[in-house]
């Protein structure tokens, strides 16, 4: 019992603000003493499972809360409900069956994920990418990027009680980006695109000028989005000083992406490993100042404008060629024997693969580093303190996606 | 002034309202079915085998050599070999499969099959209406419910039917010419052994 109350959050040295447990007799509902030996959570505040079908929790995600009223004192996050054994099913195919599994990690950004599988792969079988694959890549990832942000800000505002109007439109302008991937891909979502040593196809006639339009019609979008939001009294009520995150609390938990730069750390791993062609293009890396809710929602519509500027630039350069290495096979592909860390920078962090080859046509090991499942370790620490409302917009403002959470 | 962002927002949602009255591009929703979407060409869905000619029996080009049952991420494709052989359309004999079954509840639609295919016998389509109410047998579909014609590829995605139909016609008339050489060849042999 006290090592929970020890907790800043709660009245130091002050008698609970419950009834106390009584030594025997029929114990009071809610406040049941629940004390274990193992060191879980156990108290006799109120512990609250939320989820795993709580809308709130982007998914089938559990958070195990114990509530000091309306505080929450402390948060385990509990998942794997929707774990499907990725890495093993990965290890007992062959390097190319596993392309279109890597599609349904983070299902909203298909087209990184699969470049950061190929990447690895490419790095393994040393296999170089043709000039207009690397372009068409940073252009689909910018691309993901765009649309992986525009509706996590929509879910964020859903998940503060703006029912819908955000959302709608963050998903009218991401129907536009899924249009592109679809015409380019075949699918919206699921596009499997990347292979190893290029891509699978050219861009369609007219598809470099349709992602042109759609590219110079979004700073519009942007701007009617902030006048939505940014100054917003109830936003800025809601998020400013919630869920803070230091400098030194986000490296400690080897936190990555836009929630790592919210509290001011100079870490994109586009600038610091430079993979594809990213020296290439002109952009700047945005900081924030705070680490709380609100810099987290800027640094996304911040890091959009730059995704812009990326975009606008690779269209512009784009060159004409061939879309894969002429060495790279479909059938029988076997790289030589070696290990291989390949990692890009995903909307939601740094997405990493880790891959052992022993020279036949399955991985030995297959890895994933997700970003998703690596930012919400941190999740106590932004929670405690704050309002269950107020961890809702926490959770959601870390940006989780469960199929990468669980694999 | 407190509440002048909310009045702004508001300024901004009355845009949108008023203006998906007027602007197509604020209003997005088609009111399926009786409007449809134009699909673009390289949509894709569930498999189907390709048969050239009228009668699908004859004319599956698939040869049951199995590489996309090895390569199915999901392993949703059955397949059983014949025991005899049918000639194929440059005149080869070739097995045919005498199963070919999918299930369409375990394929995800990654289009793999289609793409490590080497004889250009099964596509991706395009056919998305297929609620069953038997969700097992219903969704296990056979070689004569997969089999479509090459009219109906050229149909949905011709710039990727058109490249394989010039092909093919080029390997035909090429083995038809190589046939009609050796029938000459074999018509003027027994005349010079007579000799």
């Amino acid at each position: 019992m006290s090592a929970v109350l020890d907790h800043p959050a709660s009245p130091q040295g002050a008698e609970p603000s419950i009834t106390p447990p009584q030594a025997s007799g029929t114990p009071v509902f809610a406040v049941t003493p629940r004390a274990r030996e193992d060191g879980g959570i156990g108290s006799d505040l109120l512990e609250v499972s939320m989820g795993p079908q709580h809308p709130s929790t982007h998914g089938v995600f559990r958070m195990d809360v114990v509530l000091d009223g309306e505080v929450v004192v402390k948060l385990k996050p509990v998942f794997g409900y929707l774990h499907r054994n990725h890495e093993k099913i990965a290890e007992g195919t062959s390097y190319l069956a596993s392309m279109p599994y890597t599609d349904r990690l983070d299902y909203f950004c298909s087209m990184t994920n699969n470049w950061a599988y190929a990447l690895t792969v490419e790095r393994l079988a040393g296999l170089a990418v043709p000039e207009r694959a690397e372009y068409l890549r940073v252009i689909l990832a910018e691309l993901t990027r765009l649309q992986n942000h525009a509706s996590l800000c929509g879910f964020l505002l859903q998940d503060m009680g703006a029912m819908g109007t955000p959302l709608m439109y963050a998903f009218r302008e991401r129907e536009k980006i899924i249009d592109l991937f679809e015409a380019i891909s075949g699918a919206r979502m699921m596009c499997n695109f990347m292979r190893f040593g290029g891509c699978r196809c050219d861009a369609p006639r007219g598809w470099l000028q349709q992602a042109a339009r759609v590219v110079d019609a979004y700073p519009a979008f942007l701007d009617e989005f902030e006048t939505l939001l940014n100054e917003n009294e109830i936003i800025m009520a809601r998020t400013q000083g919630v869920g803070k995150v230091s400098a030194e609390q986000a490296t400690g938990a080897s936190l990555t992406g836009p929630i790592l730069r919210a509290s001011g750390v100079n870490y994109d791993v586009r600038k610091v490993d430079r993979y594809g062609i990213y020296d290439r293009f002109e952009f700047r890396v945005p900081l924030g100042d705070h680490g709380d809710t609100y810099d987290r929602y800027m640094m996304r519509v911040l890091e959009s404008r730059e995704s812009i500027r990326i975009l606008q630039q690779a269209l512009r350069d784009i060159p004409e060629g061939p879309i894969i290495d002429p060495k790279s096979k479909l059938r029988g592909f076997k790289p030589p024997v070696g290990e291989c860390y390949g990692r890009i920078e995903a909307p939601k962090g740094e997405l990493g693969f880790y891959l052992i080859s022993d020279g036949s046509t399955n991985p030995f090991r297959y890895h994933v580093r997700p970003p998703s499942l690596i930012n919400l370790t941190i999740l106590e620490d932004m929670c405690v303190g704050h309002s269950v409302a107020d961890s809702v917009i926490i959770l959601g403002s870390i940006d989780i996606v469960l199929g990468e959470v669980d694999r | 002034m407190l509440g002048e962002a909310i009045i702004k927002g508001m300024a901004v949602t009355a845009k949108n309202f008023a203006g998906s009255y007027v602007s197509k591009d604020r209003l997005p929703t088609i009111q399926y079915p009786e409007e449809r979407q134009v699909l673009s060409e390289a949509v894709r869905n569930f498999p189907f085998l390709v048969y050239d000619g009228d009668d699908w029996e004859k004319g599956l080009r698939c040869v049951s050599c199995q590489i996309c049952e090895k390569e199915c991420p999901p392993k949703c494709i059955y397949i059983v070999k014949s025991k005899d052989k049918k000639p194929d359309y440059l005149g080869k004999p070739q097995l045919y499969p005498a199963i070919f079954d999918i299930d369409l509840s375990v394929c995800m639609s990654c289009g793999i099959c289609a793409e490590v295919c080497p004889f250009e016998a099964i596509m991706m389509d395009q056919d998305f209406e297929l609620s069953n109410a038997d969700r097992f047998g219903g969704l296990l579909v056979n070689k004569e419910q997969l089999a479509r014609s090459h009219d109906h590829h050229m149909r949905i995605r011709p710039s990727e039917a058109g490249p394989i139909e010039e092909r093919r016609a080029a390997a035909q008339a090429k083995a038809k010419a190589a046939a009609e050489a050796k029938a000459k060849a074999a018509a003027g042999k027994p005349a010079d052994g007579g000799d």
